[in-house]
């Protein structure tokens, strides 16, 4: 019962200092079990240094971050992640050489037993049943993302919406209680927006995972997600439901940039 | 995607476990246990000559697949493969002269020293990268080096030790031949163990760690651990490769573990294929022939023009010099390696004569 209470992530006052450069400061939210969770903000707000600190890539100046009730702010990536955190990165970062099936198998690194020794003696130690077994799961992702087509292809040649979605179930085969996606429609067009969009509806609804996102498309962000953050200069703004977003008058100023005290224009362009 | 291209018409998997072979097709199985089994019999017919090269190819081979795991695939770099090189063959000559443990049982013990040796001297690999990463490994070459001159109870010192040959049931295996099937078992087993390792959980995290280490570590995996873990397993099959090294020569001297050989094994996987398993072998082969492709060709050069004596005397350096001159070349013309250029033509044949 308690489980189901405690959000899945917590950062509280979190600061990230880079010398004299404020990236975030005092920054605090929470994210429920089974949210579709978005951080918006202009350029350079910092909603990148804030997934990072969440993913521990960045360590905060101060503040603290939880993973389902378990201070994780000390923690490496790679601890991270065995702990349930899955991410994809803005600019892609699949492993060139691999093909796309081996990509997603990395992902389930911290779920296989098998190790140098085991798997090396392939048959004899059982880490072939081991590996089959984990191909199952792999295929499972596969199907739900489209791309049984190209699941030997080398990661490397292929075009940039579909290593987008490679990316996606790379971070799925970890497992995740939270999924951390950066833009994860950055340079798609129309169609491929709408299909990343379904995918990541989809991953929420179906697969019941918590899913926090950067995204920059409004539209997107405001028809999919539950709860929205709004970062401007490394400080929140606003939080909450996306129609209460759109309203506030600190998000039209950031995003629009017009001066408080000129409101007649406000309602139009937002 | 050249492997997905290579797949034949009328290739249909039908299970997982069917998609996992280390065979594309059962064809290309096939012909690989064709070969070994031609190399089985190569000491019935090969002259002693020929087969003492063969050995060759086989202890370096199993050292230069270590080397590509630690530089092809995990992307680190190490210009002191040599030294545990080396190390392998004293350990196994010391383990069998001062304890009396039987050659057999020496030369995988003495992989396991050079592997705890390996994991101690990697330990920069977890904090060092590229240029910096080369020097300390350089540094680990010239200890290791003068180690070998210094530690008279483990090496001898600089008079060398003495490795005895291999024994089984009592029956002294001495000579080309019977080491031959000694060499070609361990190089078997440890190309497949290499394919397998490759292709399972660690092997797939020494290639992210490789191709992209921000995004492998925030997929659950330890960077320090990898990267020196990398330098243990291939210090290993280094290690086994200088033992079996040891026993066919039957003396180990410090003398034959320098720099020029960790840049030979360099040049093994460089000119082979990084990364590859079947790539080492064919860059292995490679570098063994080149001095002897090269002193035939000096040979004939002397049949046809009467014998010169700068060209004899040179030899020796003309023989390095080749060595030099092909990786360069291949770096240029082909640095993907042969492994790459054998796939070309494979597909060639594949689609010939209709290449569109």
């Amino acid at each position: 019962m308690s489980v189901e209470n405690t959000p899945v992530l917590e950062v509280r006052d979190v600061s990230l200092g880079f010398g004299g450069v404020r990236a975030l400061s005092e920054v605090s939210f929470e994210v429920k079990r089974g949210e579709l969770f978005s951080i918006i903000g202009p350029n350079g707000a910092g909603k990148t240094s804030m997934l990072n600190c969440i993913s521990g890539r960045y360590k905060p100046t101060s503040g603290r971050v939880y993973l389902d009730g378990r201070d994780v702010t000390g923690l490496t990536p790679n601890i991270r992640a065995t702990l349930g955190m899955g991410r994809t990165f803005q600019n892609l970062a699949l492993f060139g050489h691999m093909s796309v099936l081996d990509n997603i198998m990395v992902g389930r690194h911290h779920l296989l037993n098998n190790n140098a020794l085991t798997g090396g003696l392939y048959w004899l130690s059982g880490a072939r049943k081991e590996e089959l077994s984990h191909r199952r799961k792999v295929e499972d992702i596969i199907d739900f993302l489209e791309i049984a087509h190209i699941r030997k292809a080398v990661a490397g040649t292929l075009p940039y919406g579909l290593r987008k979605r490679v990316e996606l179930a790379r971070a799925m085969a970890v497992e995740p209680k939270i999924i951390l996606l950066d833009e994860p429609m950055a340079g798609m067009n129309l169609e491929e927006k709408e299909d990343m969009a379904r995918y990541i509806v989809d991953l929420n609804e179906e697969w019941g995972m918590t899913v926090v996102m950067i995204e920059h498309d409004m539209g997107v962000v405001m028809d999919i997600s539950q709860r929205v953050m709004v970062l401007e200069f490394g400080r929140k703004i606003a939080e909450g439901l996306p129609a209460e977003v759109m309203e506030n008058e600190r998000v039209k100023v950031a995003y629009l940039g017009i001066d408080d005290d000129e409101p007649a224009e406000a309602g139009s362009a937002a | 995607m050249i492997s997905s291209s290579l797949i034949p018409c009328g290739q249909y998997k039908t299970s997982y476990a069917a998609d996992t072979t280390i065979f594309l097709t059962p064809a290309s199985r096939n012909w690989c246990i064709l070969g070994i089994i031609l190399a089985a019999c190569a000491p019935l017919v090969l002259s002693n000559y020929l087969l003492a090269l063969l050995i060759q190819i086989g202890y370096y081979g199993i050292a230069a697949l270590g080397l590509n795991i630690l530089v092809g695939s995990t992307g680190q770099i190490s210009l002191g493969h040599a030294a545990f090189f080396g190390f392998g063959a004293f350990a196994s000559a010391w383990l069998n002269n001062t304890f009396g443990v039987p050659v057999l049982l020496s030369i995988p013990l003495a992989g396991v020293m050079t592997t705890l040796l390996g994991l101690l001297f990697g330990i920069p690999a977890g904090r060092l990268k590229g240029l910096y990463l080369a020097i300390a490994t350089f540094a680990s070459q010239f200890i290791l080096e003068d180690f070998f001159s210094r530690a008279n109870w483990f090496t001898g010192g600089s008079s060398g030790a003495m490795a005895n040959p291999v024994s089984l049931f009592g029956y002294e295996l001495n000579g080309d031949k019977s080491f031959f099937y000694v060499v070609l078992a361990w190089l078997v087993v440890m190309f497949i163990i290499g394919t397998n390792l490759l292709r399972t959980r660690d092997g797939r995290a020494f290639v992210a760690v490789r191709d992209h280490y921000l995004s492998a570590e925030v997929m659950g995996i330890n960077l320090t651990k990898y990267r020196i873990l990398s330098f243990g397993i291939s210090s290993f099959y280094a290690g086994i490769g200088g033992a079996l090294y040891g026993h066919y020569l039957g003396f180990v001297s410090a003398e034959g573990f320098t720099i020029l050989l960790s840049i030979q094994f360099l040049g093994m996987i460089i000119i082979g294929g990084m990364g590859s398993v079947m790539g080492t072998l064919m860059g292995t082969v490679f570098m063994v022939l080149l001095p002897e492709a090269t002193e035939g060709a000096v040979s004939a050069i002397k049949h046809v023009t009467g014998d010169i004596p700068a060209l004899t005397s040179a030899l020796a350096y003309i023989k390095e010099a080749t060595i030099g001159l092909a990786i360069v070349l291949f770096l240029i013309f082909e640095p993907d390696g042969l492994v790459h250029r054998w796939r070309l033509i494979k597909s060639y044949w594949k689609l010939y004569p209709f290449s569109y």
